[in-house]
């Protein structure tokens, strides 16, 4: 169905355009004005500034791995966050835990696990995923490198990243 | 079955009436309704011990009228009125009845499921994330349709072994067994190795091996797929990858006549497992370990992935049109009599046309294909372990396949043979070929997956498509016609072997308009009379019987015999 | 002639042309970003050099070492040709701008034409057949609908741009730019006339179509060099980049530039004819007559003066794009068939009538 707008019946002097034009410079020479003189600030001038310490709790950056207080790894190597992974940025090998390793009774670990960040969107299904609270987006979002290869965060990046998790960790509670 | 009315019986499930063979058990009855009842421990093709409960369900038999009541009134289409039994019946060990009912989604047998599922799942581990089993697991299953979804157990849960060797093949975590003894009743009643038992009866049930023995029969990975949950596991797949991101593809066991049904699990290109799939006409549900776990090859380094060409003693890298045309230029110098064509009994239907073709081509002398023959081992195994013996008699007219060669190694001896075109056959290893005797030819062409020592002294060697990575028909020992799939690409330039042929053949002057494995599938339904009319959709995934050869299978008989003792459904 | 004079106007051209107007369009582009980033409230380009100065270096390191892509779908010869034919004519007009009364005895203009404002429109119009050579032989549908909504634009807003000028010229009596500029230093700006001969009745009365030429002048000038709010041809939101769509590199900094070169020659231009050109208000140092020689900081001071009049007027054209919105095709047309073209008709009558009035 046709939609008849309707047009606002201008003034003689509004057809001229020349106050429209007028008020219009006014208010762009306004903000122009506030920003050269320095009287308005708004972007941050990123390297040299940084947000670091006003990041938000749920910021969401760089996936990573972590260990608990007993400095075993929490992956087991579901592959859930692999299959849930939207922009299938996450590889993982599994492997059985040899027998005579402290932790053998888990059964089953990472043998590599790899992030592509390059594919990463930071959409923090891994997280959510996890059954065993495993793998958690840090607040690292300064990912770079000068090759795809340094862009795939390897297992003992991720383990780098991430750090160590101490007590109960639900992802449900405040702690994040 | 029986055509004849009086042998079916009217069963009501869920309110409709449905007609059932008599002796049918209730819980196929309910199948072919379209009506699921969860089931743990009843398998079609072993014995119904009833343990599980888990495929309870509300029964019902017509009102019995006390003496000098009037009997109840059928209504207009003959059906009695029901009246349901307050106890729930397990629908796994008991037949139907004349105008039974059974609902399966009553209060009554939810609220059995469900408590059936709360002590089931009340010291069962909750290791999914790690369990290989997760994703195909029944436990999982049910307990997400007839669970509760929280444990009221707040005792410590019992512990059992865990990761227990129990044979060379298969791990045990005990923890996660329900007790169920499908794999208990598998080693009994099928593999004929009763090793498996329960031991410690009551809550700290576990399932054990015999003192001194262990689960290493030819069968035992069997137990691994009926397990409804985690508890045994294959030590080969054991968390290799989770079965939800694998691609399943049906497709035929090639390791010997038989022809075993099988799935095959792949994924990017890679096959990490294979399952039997149920064919009551060829495998029934089993299959053996040796031809399951036959698949490592496939990935072996010494794949060959480009063609060779011998130039001055060492093999060099060529592109398919090159090593073609080389194979091309020096057939054409050459007397029929003087080509021997080797072919192999592993070889579809559809190649063994196109063998067919290049022989007449060429007019070539000799041709043969390399038998292999094993002991029979009285289940599934059959004695001749080439997949399509039966093929290459129907399809490329040999009456005894195999009987030719020692002749043609003779001509090669004699110097009456000069060429000779060794198709996905491994003649020094397979056949008794000599280094020194293929030294003497002038033109060694061979196609094969593998590098081996044939292809060492090979003027052209190509790679020719292994069985996962290339589609066809075959004929199996019984006579049936099954097809096989295509699972993964195969690796660098490898083409199937049909391809290879068809070009070998182009490239000497012979014409043909064949561009898919359905174009030469179409061309054997003219020109071989068992196939005609036949279509590729026509074989379906089971295969059809194609021809009779008198060939049975020992384990399919032994079924039979239990079906019609009733001792299972079959 | 003899070779001091081709001497000079070698050394003028070199200078006026290569080393003022292109650092000025580089320049201006630079300003155009800043200004534009302080409007919308941002910061613009800062990181390179003091201020982010030297930006429009490293721009014109980064065009020319990109890869020079010719699509192979294109026209190559005329797709080649387009680009040059839209900088020449730019850069060609300031022949006959004056930018300055003289130094060292020498005149501070290139040609010193007796035909300046028709020179400087018939060159300028010639830079619509490299945007409709662009647009062609890219042989691709945005730049061809750019290269044909910039032709009909650029021919119907000549027809106005040159009728604006003629009420100015019938009041200097004169087609010379040098002169004209000398006459508004005696007698007042065109539109400043507060000293000299503008300071009286017939001053003040001629300023009313001078008003209104300004006016016209400067709206066709901003639709003569796709300026916003007129820049239909390359109107991203609906023709991708319009007629340089197909094009990268050093090719795509071509049209750029004679984009901005454009700007500065039709801010020059309007600075000669409305603001005096190089002269001071109040007849400050004005020279004697036209060819006087004046002492060298006097030339050095007027040059000053004009580009300090450029760039004031390059930064309200840059304003005015990040003020108003795109007009709408039809609108565009119709602003210059149906309301222009009569008004500046109408502007030449009325001068014609207050002169015979007042004379």
């Amino acid at each position: 169905m046709a939609i008849v707008v309707k047009r606002p019946k201008l003034k003689w002097w509004e057809q001229l355009y020349i106050p429209g034009i007028i008020s219009g410079m006014r208010v762009t020479l306004g903000h122009f004005i506030k920003i050269v003189s320095g009287r308005k600030k708004v972007t941050m001038q990123y390297p040299e500034e940084k947000w670091d310490d006003q990041l938000p709790e749920h910021y969401r950056g760089a996936p990573a791995l972590v260990t608990d207080e007993q400095d075993r790894e929490r992956c087991v190597a579901c592959q859930l966050c692999e299959f849930i992974c939207p922009p299938r940025a996450i590889t993982i090998k599994p492997e059985e835990i040899p027998g005579d390793d402290k932790w053998a009774k888990v059964e089953k670990r990472p043998k590599a696990f790899d992030i592509d960040m390059i594919r990463c969107i930071y959409c923090g299904l891994c997280e959510e995923v996890c059954p065993e609270q495993a793998i958690f987006l840090r607040k690292d979002y300064a990912i770079t490198g000068t090759s795809r290869e340094e862009m795939v965060h390897n297992k003992s990046k991720l383990y780098e990243i991430g750090g160590v998790r101490v007590g109960l960790v639900n992802k449900w509670n405040e702690l994040k | 079955m029986s055509e004849e009315k009086s042998d079916l019986i009217d069963v009501q499930i869920n309110g409709e009436w449905h007609s059932f063979p008599k002796g049918t058990r209730m819980i196929e009855a309910c199948r072919e309704a379209g009506v699921e009842v969860p089931h743990y421990c009843y398998h079609p093709k072993l014995t119904s011990p009833g343990n599980c409960r888990m495929c309870l369900v509300e029964m019902g038999m017509p009102p019995r009228p006390r003496p000098g009541d009037d009997p109840p009134e059928p209504d207009e289409e003959g059906h009695l009125p029901i009246s349901w039994i307050p106890r729930p019946a397990i629908a796994c060990a008991n037949t139907i009845a004349p105008n039974m009912g059974i609902r399966t989604e009553s209060e009554m047998t939810e609220e059995c499921r469900k408590g059936v599922m709360e002590l089931l799942l009340a010291n069962h581990p909750l290791d999914c994330p790690i369990c290989d089993q997760a994703g195909e697991c029944s436990l999982q299953e049910f307990s997400v349709e007839h669970g509760k979804g929280e444990s009221r157990f707040r005792e410590q849960k019992v512990k059992k072994p865990k990761n227990v060797e129990v044979g060379p093949r298969i791990r045990l975590d005990d923890e996660r067994c329900i007790m169920c003894s499908r794999c208990i009743r598998f080693t009994d009643e099928i593999a004929d190795d009763p090793v498996l038992g329960f031991t410690d009866r009551g809550s700290h049930t576990v399932l054990a091996v015999y003192p001194g023995r262990e689960l290493a029969n030819n069968y035992s990975l069997n137990t691994v797929d009926i397990c409804p949950v985690g508890a045994l596991t294959s030590n080969d797949f054991r968390f290799q990858m989770r079965v939800w991101f694998m691609k399943e593809t049906k497709t035929i066991d090639t390791n010997c006549a038989t022809g075993a049904n099988i799935t095959v699990f792949s994924r990017e290109d890679k096959i990490y497992r294979i399952t039997p799939r149920q064919n009551n006409d060829v495998n029934s549900d089993w299959m053996p370990d040796s031809h399951r776990l036959n698949f490592h090859w496939i990935e072996s380094e010494a794949r060959l992935t480009d063609p060779l060409v011998k130039k001055g003693g060492v093999h060099e890298q060529a592109g398919w049109q090159e090593a073609i045309a080389t194979s091309a230029d020096k057939l054409a110098g050459l007397e029929g009599s003087e080509i021997a064509i080797i072919a192999s009994a592993r070889m579809t239907n559809e190649e063994l046309l196109m063998t067919n073709r290049l022989v007449k081509h060429l007019k070539a002398g000799h041709v043969d294909t390399v038998a292999r023959n094993g002991e029979a081992d009285g289940y599934l195994i059959s004695a001749d372990r080439n997949p399509n013996t039966n093929g290459v008699k129907l399809v490329l007219g040999l009456d005894n396949p195999g009987s030719q060669i020692e002749a043609i190694k003779k001509g090669i001896e004699q110097g009456r043979i000069k060429a000779v075109i060794a198709l996905q056959e491994n003649l020094v290893d397979d056949a008794g070929f000599s280094a020194e005797l293929l030294a003497k030819l002038d033109f060694l062409f061979t196609t094969y997956p593998l590098a081996n020592p044939t292809a060492d002294a090979a003027h052209v060697v190509l790679p020719g498509a292994g069985w996962a990575e290339k589609s066809g028909t075959m004929i199996n020992v019984t006579g049936r016609l099954q097809r096989l799939n295509k699972v993964i690409d195969g690796p660098g330039q490898t083409l199937e072997p049909w391809e290879i042929i068809r070009d070998l053949i182009q490239a000497t002057g012979g014409g043909n308009g064949i561009y898919a494995v359905t174009d030469i599938f179409k061309q054997l339904t003219q020109e071989v009379s068992e196939f005609k009319d036949l279509t590729w959709g026509q074989i379906g995934d089971l295969g059809i019987p194609l021809i009779e050869t008198g060939e049975t299978i020992p384990l399919l008989e032994r079924e039979k015999e239990r079906v019609a003792k009733g001792l299972i459904v079959g | 002639m003899d070779w001091q004079i081709i001497i000079a106007a070698s050394i003028k051209i070199v200078v006026f042309v290569f080393l003022v107007t292109l650092p000025l369009v580089a320049m201006s582009v630079w300003a155009e970003r800043r200004v534009s980033a302080a409007i919308q409230d941002r910061v613009g380009p800062n990181r390179v050099g003091p201020a982010g100065l030297l930006q429009a270096v490293a721009d014109g390191i980064k065009f020319l070492l990109k890869e020079d892509f010719t699509p192979d779908h294109v026209r190559k010869g005329y797709f080649w040709l387009a680009p040059a034919l839209v900088m020449v004519p730019a850069l060609m007009t300031s022949a006959v701008l004056p930018f300055g009364s003289s130094l060292f005895g020498e005149r501070m203009v290139i040609a010193d034409l007796n035909v300046g404002p028709l020179f400087v429109f018939a060159v300028a119009s010639l830079s619509v057949y490299g945007i409709v050579l662009a647009g062609w032989a890219s042989n691709s549908k945005y730049p061809f609908l750019g290269g044909v909504r910039s032709t009909s634009q650029m021919i119907s807003y000549e027809i106005s741009l040159g009728l604006s000028v003629v009420p100015l010229i019938m009041i200097y009596g004169e087609l010379n730019l040098s002169s004209i500029v000398q006459y508004q230093a005696e007698n007042g700006w065109a539109l400043l006339p507060l000293w000299g001969e503008g300071l009286s009745f017939k001053g003040f009365l001629l300023t009313i179509p001078i008003v209104i030429s300004f006016i016209v002048f400067m709206t066709s000038m901003f639709a003569e060099t796709n300026r916003l709010p007129f820049d239909l041809p390359e109107c991203e939101t609906e023709l991708v980049a319009g007629y340089h769509t197909e094009y990268s590199s050093m090719k795509f900094a071509l049209f750029f530039l004679g984009e901005y070169a454009a700007m500065i020659i039709g801010s020059g231009l309007a600075v000669t004819l409305f603001f005096g050109g190089w002269s001071l208000p109040f007849g400050w140092l004005t020279p004697e007559t036209v060819d006087a020689a004046v002492p060298w900081w006097h030339g050095l001071i007027h040059i000053g003066t004009f580009f300090a009049k450029v760039i004031a007027l390059i930064l309200f054209f840059i304003v005015i794009r990040w003020t108003l919105p795109r007009f709408r095709y039809d609108q565009l047309m119709r602003l210059g068939w149906v309301f222009f073209f009569e008004i500046a008709l109408f502007n030449v009558v009325l001068t014609a009538l207050l002169m015979w009035w007042l004379a």
